[in-house]
């Protein structure tokens, strides 16, 4: 008879199942494929926000003189690029959305598992492409690159940029369609729509987005590098092609692609703030569907990008009233988040402040978005700082807060082990603290008129006061990013263990074991409770076996 | 795109289903599962083409509508004859493909292999003409470019007025670059059916799982379509009878 084992053994897990390279380079499992994007985007993220810092560097003195203009223009060019499309479109969907779709659904995995890795391998190809851009000089025409500067003018090594976008592109449609259908045909027994975690809802509105966008602009970058190749002609006013169809084609992409950003953020608000108020998330089905009006009315508004480009008064006041219509669902689930808070036991973890701060500024960043929406307002702060700071309100004070959140509320899943959760209150507060002193004081600035993209403010001295502040503030939000990743690094060799459910919360995802096995759950999960019964999990548990046995 | 679900895998897990299914994956539950995942994969993945080609036939309708007269002349001078030709070649191609789907699904392996050949003879019949095409447009200079003339070309139902040449250069911008794309995704779906003729030859497909025939030859008819709807843009625009 062998000895009893005196030792707990670690449960056999995603993480510890095999080692070595290919077992991660060939996985074709679903958390394991998300470790690989957090991985990648971390490290995109921080070639973005080292471009971000030079950018506030050159800001803090009035004259030129810590780059070249042309520098200036690669370095904004390729923050935009780099943080748009290799960190914010993957950020959450890719991560967080890769690792738990199949979990909360009670699923084993992706409906097409390789199609996700595949996924991954253009995400790196596209990123090695934008690397290779990088470091042979950059681009210097805007993200947005507009024809004609893209096609016919700029000097820099743009072809390939657009090209890794087209190729990143591919890896978004496909993480895109792979939760449809894992959405729609993956589902547990007893899982219905209406018994879905609102996580998944944003995550299925964001697929529809990335599924009917992302080819648009895939086709508009072939159109782009041909004109810029073999000089076609179509956005060439000289040839007889229009350059605001260009506008047209990148926008009706490019602003749908902005709720890609924030979309599954909102969902993971949703499920911190229900978790840490312990209470069902009120107005579900309000919740549910403002996700689907957000990306339906995604699509009806890509001309408010171009109010001052020249096109008719009359489209362009329908675009600013359908502008004003995104309000609503945006508003409706703000007011949900709220209405959930009310009378809840409010637990101030670290995922609950990164959620507050979400709330707060993303309500600044839609309110001022609703500005830009207003036509006469936007005529006057178009193209300055005021639609800059407006824009990182939604993608950093929103997108970036909720996956910060995010990673913070499913860590213990994701690694097994607990952060430490003083370090995590504090770097919260100084995100926070950071992010406001970077950004609000570009509000001003934009009003009082400082124009976006300029390197050299000299001849308006007095902006210097408030982009000195801004540049302070962007290196407390630096600090604020790197302690995450440290003590994120530090957890996974420290940290203390985690339970299947150190946040009591409620979702399939906490039922299983932390991290969890390969396939997600040791038996199929048959759901035949509501979503968020958060009222039921923190009853006194008459059923339960009583003590003593 | 969504063949992840196509190729068998042969490991079993034990479950009772896949004994009699050996293309069965372990994350499914069951064949129908499988089987409405990878249709549904397909069909969302149209939904993305879809919105592919509608930029450039957006991009299309509204230089038409501006330049009519110079897209006329334009179009007048590719070889509707030969387009004609191409429009039955890929109808009869849809044809063929719908038989090997249903051979497919009533275990006829001689009819599914020579149905998915004379697809593909038909694919290649379409991409042979094509190249005539293209191959009559660069030898009248028509291919945008340095070289690209349209000089003294009239345009129809307007007589003494000739067509802009740099209008007429959209048109074989958005020709070359429509038709292109659409050969290109040709190409690929003759990829697809390779491989469905070597796995119909190898026995491959039962009446139980036969789904990357079903799926491509969605992909097939997609495609085809694509050309239902090019065909009379390009070529029909301003010809009478």
């Amino acid at each position: 008879m062998a000895t009893p084992i005196l030792q707990p053994v670690e449960r056999e897990n995603y993480l510890n199942k095999e080692y070595g390279v290919w077992s991660w380079l060939l996985t074709t499992d679903h958390k394991r494929i998300a470790l690989l994007y957090l991985l990648s985007i971390t490290f995109f993220f921080f070639i973005g926000g080292f471009f971000a810092l030079l950018i506030r560097l050159e800001l803090l003195t009035p004259a030129g003189d810590l780059v070249q203009a042309d520098t200036y223009n690669k370095l904004f060019t390729m923050h935009g690029m780099v943080m748009v499309f290799f960190f914010l479109i993957p950020s959450i969907p890719a991560v967080l959305g890769n690792f738990l779709v199949p979990l909360m659904i009670g699923a084993k995995d992706l409906a097409f598992p390789r199609i996700n890795l595949l996924s991954w391998y253009l995400y790196i190809i596209g990123g090695v492409m934008m690397l290779h851009c990088i470091l042979t000089g950059g681009v210097d025409t805007g993200w947005t690159f507009y024809a004609p500067l893209a096609t016919n003018f700029t000097n820099s090594n743009f072809t390939e940029a657009a090209l890794a976008i087209f190729v990143v592109g591919f890896s978004s449609i496909l993480t895109g369609l792979n939760f449809v259908v894992t959405i729609h045909r993956m589902r547990a027994p007893g899982m219905t729509w209406s018994r879905l975690p609102l996580f998944i809802w944003a995550h299925y509105a964001t697929s529809i987005i990335q599924l009917l966008g992302t080819p648009v602009i895939a086709v508009t970058i072939v159109l782009v590098a041909c004109e810029r190749v073999l000089h076609l002609g179509i956005f060439d006013p000289k040839l007889g092609g229009d350059p605001i169809l260009f506008q047209h084609l990148f926008w009706f992409y490019s602003h749908p692609a902005v709720y890609i950003m924030i979309l599954p953020s909102m969902g993971v608000v949703t499920e911190i703030i229900a978790c840490f108020s312990r209470k069902r998330i009120f107005g579900y089905s309000f919740v549910a569907f403002s996700s689907i009006a957000i990306a339906v009315f995604g699509f009806l508004v890509w001309a408010h990008h171009m109010f001052v480009a020249g096109i008719s008064v009359y489209s362009a006041l329908v675009f600013s009233f359908l502008s004003y219509a995104v309000a609503l669902p945006s508003a409706i689930k703000v007011f949900n988040w709220t209405a959930t808070l009310y009378k809840g036991s409010i637990h101030y973890d670290a995922p609950m402040l990164y959620a507050f701060g979400f709330l707060g500024l993303f309500t600044i960043g839609g309110l001022t978005g609703l500005f830009l929406a207003a036509l006469g307002i936007d005529v006057h702060v178009t193209d300055t700082y005021f639609v800059v700071a407006h824009f990182h309100y939604i993608m950093v004070g929103g997108a970036v807060m909720g996956y910060l959140g995010g990673m913070h509320f499913w860590w213990p899943k994701i690694s097994g082990r607990l952060y430490p959760e003083g370090w995590a209150r504090l770097a919260a507060l100084i995100v926070f603290i950071g992010f406001n002193l970077t950004f609000f004081p570009q509000f001003v600035l934009g009003y009082m008129g400082m124009p976006r993209r300029y390197f050299d403010y000299s001849h308006m001295p007095e902006f210097q006061v408030l982009n000195v502040l801004s540049t302070a503030g962007s290196t407390v939000l630096g600090v604020g990013y790197l302690l995450p990743m440290l003590y994120f690094l530090w957890s996974m060799r420290y940290g203390k263990p985690a339970s299947d459910n150190p946040w009591n919360a409620a979702g399939l995802e906490w039922k299983t074991a932390s991290p969890p096995p390969t396939f997600n759950f040791d038996e199929e999960p048959v759901v035949t409770w509501e979503a968020y019964n958060y009222e039921e999990l923190d009853a006194p548990h008459k059923s339960e076996v009583p003590v003593g046995r | 795109m969504a063949d992840s679900s196509l190729t068998p895998v042969h490991e079993h897990h034990g479950e009772a289903h896949a004994a009699h299914n050996p293309a069965l994956l372990h994350h499914f539950a069951e064949p129908q599962q499988q089987r409405d995942a990878a249709s549904l994969g397909m069909w969302v993945f149209l939904a993305t083409e879809v919105m592919f080609f509608g930029g450039l036939f957006c991009a299309y309708l509204i230089y038409r509508r501006w330049y009519f007269g110079d897209f006329g002349a334009a179009s007048k001078s590719i070889d509707a004859t030969l387009g004609a030709t191409n429009t039955a070649v890929l109808i009869c191609s849809s044809l063929t493909v719908v038989l090997a789907v249903w051979a497919a699904q009533t275990a006829r392996k001689t009819l599914l292999i020579a149905m998915l050949g004379i697809t593909m003879l038909l694919g290649l019949a379409f991409l042979g003409i094509k190249g005539v095409e293209y191959k009559d447009k660069f030898e009248e200079h028509h291919v945008p470019g340095a070289s690209f003339s349209f000089e003294n070309v009239p345009i129809p139902g307007h007589p003494g007025e000739f067509a802009n040449p740099r209008h007429a250069q959209i048109f074989f911008s958005l020709y070359f670059v429509m038709t292109g794309l659409h050969a290109l995704h040709m190409i690929i779906g003759l990829g697809i059916f390779t491989w469905l003729f070597v796995m119909a030859w190898k026995g491959r497909f039962t009446p139980e799982w036969n789904t990357p025939v079903e799926i491509g030859g969605l992909y097939w008819h997609f495609v085809d379509i694509v050309w239902i709807y090019l065909f009379p843009l390009l070529y029909l625009i301003d010809r009478h009878p």
